[in-house]
């Protein structure tokens, strides 16, 4: 059979959701925030709620979020997107609050606005995507840095005693009474995607049936700052990133 | 007719903000205003109208949840204390980039650094000149009594609204604390999400329309150029507001051959003084600017041609009197007197200080 | 009964990142010795005959730049 009788509209089985927009997205190649944007949009297409659905966008390379996402959108100041998130949910308790945070942001200068959020039990989504480092100020430390990790303000590696551990937030929020759903999920094979999908689903749901704070991490990739191309970032992440960040449900009720 | 109740300044805020028809409010306790958050506690507005009253973790956190709730096109307030404001600074210079209206209300208490409970003046600079990094603005009241801080809830939501610009309230632990009689006005209705989606639907995050994309509030862009421009948009608007929005009060300016200019409490003090000094045969008035920003130039250069000189009366270490200084550009001596760190003037300090200054 | 797929590229928008090609279940696609105008090499059917339109492609790539087709014979 020609490929030219294959692609035909009937035959069609997947395409870029219509709640992307046409904009090229400024990530490197291979980088983990297009996926999950990708997913996000899906999973806002498929429950039909685009008109409903309100992004809060962090600090760092996902300040662009609402360029690529066609949903109303806020930019927050670093950190402060759950604060944003609380409010809006608040105004608007029948809206899809979405705050989209990077590690920094969100397990650094934002520590105490997502344990409070968290911790209030806001009927808001976090998603938190964590490569264990800045992305967009070129590759410094972020909290979530693994040790012996070489960034460029960890030129000989992360060491215990200059820069202390790295913050596993998650299973810090997870212990909160708010929280409802906390799971680590990440996008680097088809079927990890399509498990965060389903997570990302999952917590959207919670927030209309207001059981609380639902926060997805994925486990990313930063390929350029880590210095490696795509695919390789991609095994890295796997054998050190997963023993220490490992994925799954860490919470769901 | 209208009801009348004894409060202090700081209840009169929270009885407005519900009568104005305030969407939220997010703050965090600080003396001397934590009676505004205290009061909507116990009035509890989300069972009437509605109103969304939230305890933050932090005043960084209260000043992003306003940010939060302006982007939405709802009415947000909060209010606080010095070192309160100065945490907020950043959420408000990114309030006033990303042009989101909103009510931030400052009771000050002296400073610097963690400073006194008692009430100062010493805010001035950050609320007028800034405060928050970046070239901004935001509309400052002023009030001096308890009614003021009433009435200027409803007014700043008005002036926030049609600027689309954060407006505060520059008050201090005098007015906050103490009692007085507020007549309180015929209340409004809030809005309601339909009627926030029609008014405010064009720019704000009501949830994406069928019409337009979605809507993007932020205070970011990478191309200098672009930022030139929003730059441009801001100095007009902030130009608007001082040709449209500078209000200040007179009192026996009419024939005055002195004038002192003082604002909020301080004003109040200095309206004995001019008493004091009238008994004197010293023909001195009082000009009291209620808008901080946009200061009232005007209103003390008409004055100018009758004028030997003016002094600024302020509890703070010389702030508005460099305002002044600019508006009567050198044609008549200016002076100032003021106390720091929480102490305040009697109205015979001012006059003696006044008399010494102008060799009366 | 077997399944025939294809996929079609944005090849303006494609960066080269070759994640879709290692989870490709069936070989089918490589990166292309052109590049586009932004000097990527873009992702492009190199098997078409292997093909079986499973999406993998698709749902992991960043840019999302692949349309997939699948088809019943």
């Amino acid at each position: 059979m020609d490929v030219k009788d294959i692609i035909k509209p009937e035959n069609l089985v997947y395409s870029k959701s219509k709640v992307l927009t046409d904009t090229v997205m400024h990530y490197c190649p291979g980088c983990s925030h297009g996926v999950v944007h990708k997913l996000l949009a899906e999973v806002i297409e498929e429950m039909d709620i685009q008109d409903k659905t309100i992004g809060v966008s962090p600090v760092g390379c996902a300040v662009f979020a609402y360029k690529y996402i066609n949903i109303d959108w806020q930019q927050a100041a670093h950190g402060r997107a759950p604060a944003l998130a609380t409010a809006t949910k608040r105004l608007y308790p029948d809206k899809y609050v979405v705050a989209y945070q990077g590690d920094g942001d969100l397990a650094s200068i934002g520590t105490a606005e997502i344990i409070h959020a968290c911790n209030r039990g806001e009927n808001i989504v976090v998603i938190f995507i964590n490569n264990a480092i800045y992305g967009m100020t070129g590759g410094q430390m972020a909290p979530t840095t693994l040790l012996d990790m070489k960034t460029a303000t960890t030129p000989y590696g992360r060491s215990v005693e200059l820069n202390g551990h790295p913050l596993k937030i998650t299973e810090l929020v997870a212990q909160l009474e708010g929280t409802c759903y906390v799971t680590r999920q990440s996008v680097h094979t088809p079927a990890s995607a399509r498990r965060t999908k389903r997570a990302i689903k999952k917590a959207l749901e919670n927030s209309a049936q207001k059981k609380g704070t639902s926060l997805i991490e994925v486990v990313s990739t930063c390929n350029s700052n880590w210095k490696l191309s795509p695919v390789k970032a991609n095994d890295w992440m796997v054998e050190n990133m997963f023993p220490f960040y490992p994925l799954g449900d860490i919470k769901d009720r | 007719m209208a009801e009348k109740l004894l409060k202090k300044g700081n209840e009169a805020i929270a009885l407005a903000a519900i009568r104005y028809g305030a969407d939220g409010y997010f703050g965090y306790p600080i003396t001397p205003q934590s009676e505004v958050m205290e009061t909507l506690m116990e009035e509890m507005p989300w069972e009437t109208t509605g109103m969304v009253v939230l305890q933050a973790e932090s005043e960084t956190s209260s000043i992003n949840m306003l940010y939060g709730g302006a982007c939405c096109g709802k009415k947000v307030m909060t209010s606080s204390s010095s070192p309160g404001i100065s945490l907020m600074c950043e959420g408000l210079s990114y309030m006033a980039g990303a042009e989101l209206p909103c009510l931030v209300v400052n009771v000050i208490r002296g400073g610097p650094g963690l400073g006194t409970i008692q009430p100062a003046q010493g805010d001035y600079f950050q609320a007028v000149k800034g405060g928050g990094h970046g070239d901004y603005k935001v509309i400052v009241l002023a009030p001096a009594s308890v009614q003021e801080m009433y009435d200027f809830v409803g007014l700043s939501f008005d002036l926030a609204f049609k600027y689309r610009t954060p407006v505060m309230i520059l008050s201090d632990g005098a007015i906050g604390q103490m009692m007085e009689k507020v007549e309180l006005r015929e209340p409004i209705k809030r809005l309601t999400d339909q009627e926030i989606a029609e008014k405010y639907g064009d720019w704000a995050t009501v949830g994406k329309q069928p019409h337009r994309d979605g809507n993007i509030i932020s205070s970011l862009s990478l191309e200098a150029s672009e930022m030139e421009e929003i730059n441009l948009r801001l100095q007009a608007k902030y130009q608007k507001i001082k040709e449209n929005e500078v209000r200040y009060e007179t009192l026996q300016c009419e024939d005055a051959e002195y004038m002192l200019v003082a604002f909020g409490s301080s004003a109040r003090i200095c309206e004995s003084t001019v008493e004091m000094a009238r008994e004197k045969g010293i023909k001195l008035g009082l000009l009291r600017p209620i808008t901080l920003f946009p200061f009232p130039e005007e209103g003390i250069q008409k004055m100018l041609p009758q004028l030997k000189g003016v002094m600024s009366v302020e509890l703070n270490a010389g702030q508005m009197v460099e305002d002044v200084k600019l508006a009567v550009n050198g044609k008549v001596p200016v002076e100032f007197y003021g106390r720091m760190g929480g102490s305040i003037f009697s109205p015979g300090e001012v006059f003696e200080a006044f008399s010494e200054k102008f060799n009366l | 009964m077997a399944i025939k797929g294809a996929i079609v590229v944005d090849t303006e928008k494609c960066k080269g990142c070759g994640v879709c090609v290692v989870n490709c279940p069936t070989q089918t696609i490589a990166l292309a010795k052109k590049v586009n105008s932004k000097g990527y090499p873009y992702c492009y059917m190199e098997n078409p005959d292997t093909c079986t339109g499973c999406g993998n492609c698709a749902i992991v790539c960043p840019d999302s730049v692949i349309t997939v087709y699948r088809v019943k014979i």
